[in-house]
């Protein structure tokens, strides 16, 4: 099995780890024994990743930085079959989801996770959350810096931090280290940003107060560069302030984006940098040994050369029209020649978007061995990505794909849609997600129409709290709920992208589920007909606005 | 409510020569000791903290996470070396957090929590981060380690 090219845990880890998950057994059988009330103990399973939805229990994996080996992979397989139904689900923000956990075996499922290095620590709960980057780090054509190395310093800093447990609201990160931005920074509590400045120095600009749900705010800047060694001491100042001053009052009020908005950015700036000033130069400083120890644990694999074009793939491209598309849509440049980057798609027409099974997981693994240097990825369009296919075993890698079905030439796709749990899991829905994507993907099923209908993003949410992301969908669905009735309010012109970050715009009133496909259909077909050349929908309609797209809606809906 | 400190298992009696006051009474006269509410700024205790023996800081909820921060910054800041308290919702679960941030005695309810604070600092051998307690962070460990090893292979 290749070695892994990313953050290996040493005994410190480990010995963290496993005390952790003896604390988590104490704490479960003491719950059991009635020693803790719910309400006692609620805190500490969420800050275990355990999560009580409408029919049982959830576990919530992290992903730290979306990187799994293809061993790590192959646990989650186990677990999922032995704790759970076999099958998991991967979230937008680099999580595996098990759906059916019972109480008492969550300490063993934690234990087992331990054993591969991974955990389910601050996946939920009012604490600092797992680290999200983009998911092609560390191999992607455009990259600056590999942002991961960012994502665990944090990941050991923000781990049982003893000031930032009980915060008032979650607190989620996001890093991107290339300057298209694949891990939405905009909409996090605090996204940043690796740029070089023009001294040719490598930092952060420090984005504060993003975020989704009920009341989605797109992030403030409130440094332009942070030298890199400083990143601890400053994002102690932000935590610092945000735990004293941020409302406890409403909890829909308490994210560090209402902060943001009540006192205003420049006062943010001000707290927060006079904090800051007394943290720089501290021990917080981040020690340059330290940083290049666990920079190199992040160095890339060594590739040995492989030809750029080769004369099998060029004939496969003729003769196998999905093998084409495929390598349109499901691939991505490398910064190796020779080399791409290949996202497996798991959303199959008609299947549960992010879903897996555990002998899919297994397949992902032995397609990563033999063939992407061992290791995966998690991104947050809810895909898998093997991110090291040599171009001459693509079409092994497209055959294997294609037996897990996985092979779905569809990313970026009409139906490479993002959609939350929903109705069918989760006790906050007003109306289902997950059946909803499952019609518009059998609707657009063909591969043909999707690649002609070009770039679109769907999401979808059960409700306001926007776990599926709708508000920067090029086309979002919301789930409301109306005297008893599932409905669904449509947003248009949304996007997260490349650092374009835009908030949808609601069309009109909201519509039936049996009603859904069709709206979506009469969008498409108004884009189809008034699109300019290489325009994508969200294009277009930043072009003409929000009329054409509506009439046509309401004239069939 | 029972008072915990380490080094006794049993609950103990509190000094009655150290009633801490609300801090705006004790403004007008400032004692040895004060409760600050977790709303409360710091600044007016800056320049009394060789007078100060007790801080009594609360936990309205034990998910109220603010007094963390005031605890810190007591400690470390301000360089306070008195007894720091934590009152209100103290529960056995938040003291591995509540000694590093620098408190050093409890006052709890809860049944179990006299033996529970004496095995807290037991639970985690290894911590990550920095605080108020002086332990050495894992990768400080780690640096210190690696920097052996290269002066032994030296010396080698
Ligand atoms: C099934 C149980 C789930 C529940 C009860 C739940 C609950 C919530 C709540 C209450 C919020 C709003 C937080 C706020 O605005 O302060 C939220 C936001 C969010 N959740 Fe979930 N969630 C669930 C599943 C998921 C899943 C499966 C994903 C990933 C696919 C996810 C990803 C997110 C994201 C990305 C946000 C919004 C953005 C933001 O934080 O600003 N959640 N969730
Ligand atoms: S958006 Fe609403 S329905 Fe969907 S998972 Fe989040 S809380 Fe549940």
């Amino acid at each position: 099995m290749p070695d892994t090219h990313f953050y290996r845990y040493d005994d410190y880890d480990r010995t963290l780890l496993s005390e952790r998950v003896e604390q988590f057994r104490d704490q479960v059988r003491r719950r059991l024994a009635g020693e803790l009330t719910e309400e006692q103990f609620k805190p500490l399973r969420l800050t275990n990743g355990l999560y009580l939805q409408l029919h049982a229990y959830m576990l919530r994996i992290a992903i730290p930085y979306g990187t799994l080996s293809s061993r790590q992979l192959r646990k989650l397989a186990e677990i999922a079959r032995k704790y759970d139904r076999g099958y998991g689900h991967f979230t937008t923000r680099q999580n595996l989801q098990l759906n059916w956990i019972k109480l008492e075996d969550a300490p063993d499922a934690i234990a087992a996770l331990a054993e591969v290095d991974m955990h389910a620590i601050q996946t939920s709960g009012n604490v600092i959350r797992n680290t999200t980057a983009d998911h092609f780090a560390g191999a992607a054509a455009d990259e600056i810096e590999d942002p991961r190395v960012w994502c665990e310093i944090i990941r050991q800093w923000s781990t049982l931090h003893p000031e930032f447990s009980f915060l008032p609201r979650k607190f989620k990160i996001a890093i991107t280290g290339s300057p298209n931005d694949r891990a939405a920074v905009r909409v996090h509590d605090v996204g940043l940003r690796l740029w070089r400045n023009p001294e040719g120095q490598v930092g952060f600009e420090v984005i504060v107060g993003g975020g989704l749900g009920r009341t989605p705010i797109i992030g403030k800047t409130i440094r332009e560069f942070l030298p890199k060694d400083e990143l601890l001491a400053y994002l102690e100042a932000v935590l610092r302030v945000y735990n004293r001053y941020g409302r406890r009052d409403n909890i829909y009020k308490a994210r560090i984006k209402i902060l943001v908005h009540e006192i205003g950015v420049e006062k943010m700036r001000e707290e927060v940098e006079a904090e800051f000033v007394q943290n720089k130069d501290t021990s917080l400083r981040l020690d340059p040994q330290t940083i290049e120890a666990i920079s190199s644990q992040f160095a890339p694999p060594a590739l040995s050369h492989r030809s750029a074009v080769v004369g099998a793939v060029e004939a496969l491209k003729l003769e196998n029209r999905d093998f084409a598309l495929w390598l349109k849509s499901n691939t991505a440049p490398h910064r190796m020649a020779g080399y791409r980057i290949v996202t497996a798609s798991l959303k199959p027409a008609g299947a549960p978007p992010g879903d897996a099974s555990s002998a899919q997981m297994e397949g992902v693994a032995d397609i990563a061995d033999a063939y992407s240097q061992g290791e995966v990825r998690v991104s947050h369009e809810q895909n898998l990505v093997l991110p090291h296919v040599a171009v001459e075993d693509l079409p092994a890698v497209y055959a294997a794909l294609e037996r897990l079905g996985f092979a779905e030439a569809n990313v970026g796709k009409i139906t490479d849609i993002i959609a939350c749990p929903g109705l069918d899991y989760c006790a906050l829905a007003n109306a289902r997600s997950i059946p909803v994507a499952q019609s518009i993907s059998n609707h657009f099923a063909s591969l043909a129409k999707q690649h002609d209908i070009g770039d679109l993003k769907i999401k979808i949410s059960g409700c306001i709290n926007a776990c599926g992301h709708h508000h920067v969908g090029h086309i979002g669905i919301l789930g409301v709920d109306k005297n008893g009735v599932e409905l669904y309010q449509i947003s248009l012109g949304g996007d997260v992208d490349f650092g374009k970050t835009s908030l949808g715009d609601i069309i009109g009133p909201a519509v039936g589920a049996d009603r859904v496909v069709e709206a979506v259909d009469a969008l498409v077909a108004t884009y189809l007909e008034r699109r300019d050349e290489g325009e994508r929908f969200v294009d277009t309609y930043r072009r003409l606005g929000v009329e054409p797209f509506k009439e046509r809606v309401y004239a069939t809906v | 409510m029972p008072l915990y400190k380490e080094g006794s298992i049993a609950p103990i009696a509190a000094d009655d020569q150290l009633a801490p006051l609300p801090l705006a009474d004790w403004l007008k006269a400032p004692t040895q000791a004060v409760m600050l509410a977790n709303t409360d700024v710091l600044d007016p205790l800056k320049n009394h903290m060789g007078r100060l023996k007790l801080i009594a800081l609360q936990f309205p909820k034990y998910t109220d996470g603010r007094a963390y921060s005031q605890a810190r910054l007591l400690r470390s800041r301000l360089g306070y070396r008195g007894e720091l308290r934590a009152t209100g919702d103290v529960l056995r679960d938040q003291l591995p957090f509540l000694l590093r941030c620098g408190f050093d005695s409890f006052e709890s309810n809860q049944a179990g929590f006299g033996p529970a604070l004496a095995r807290a600092r037991t639970l985690f051998s290894v911590v990550y981060q920095s605080s108020s307690d002086d332990r050495a962070p894992a990768a400080l460990l780690r640096l210190k380690l690696r920097n052996a090893t290269a002066e032994a292979l030296a010396a080698d």
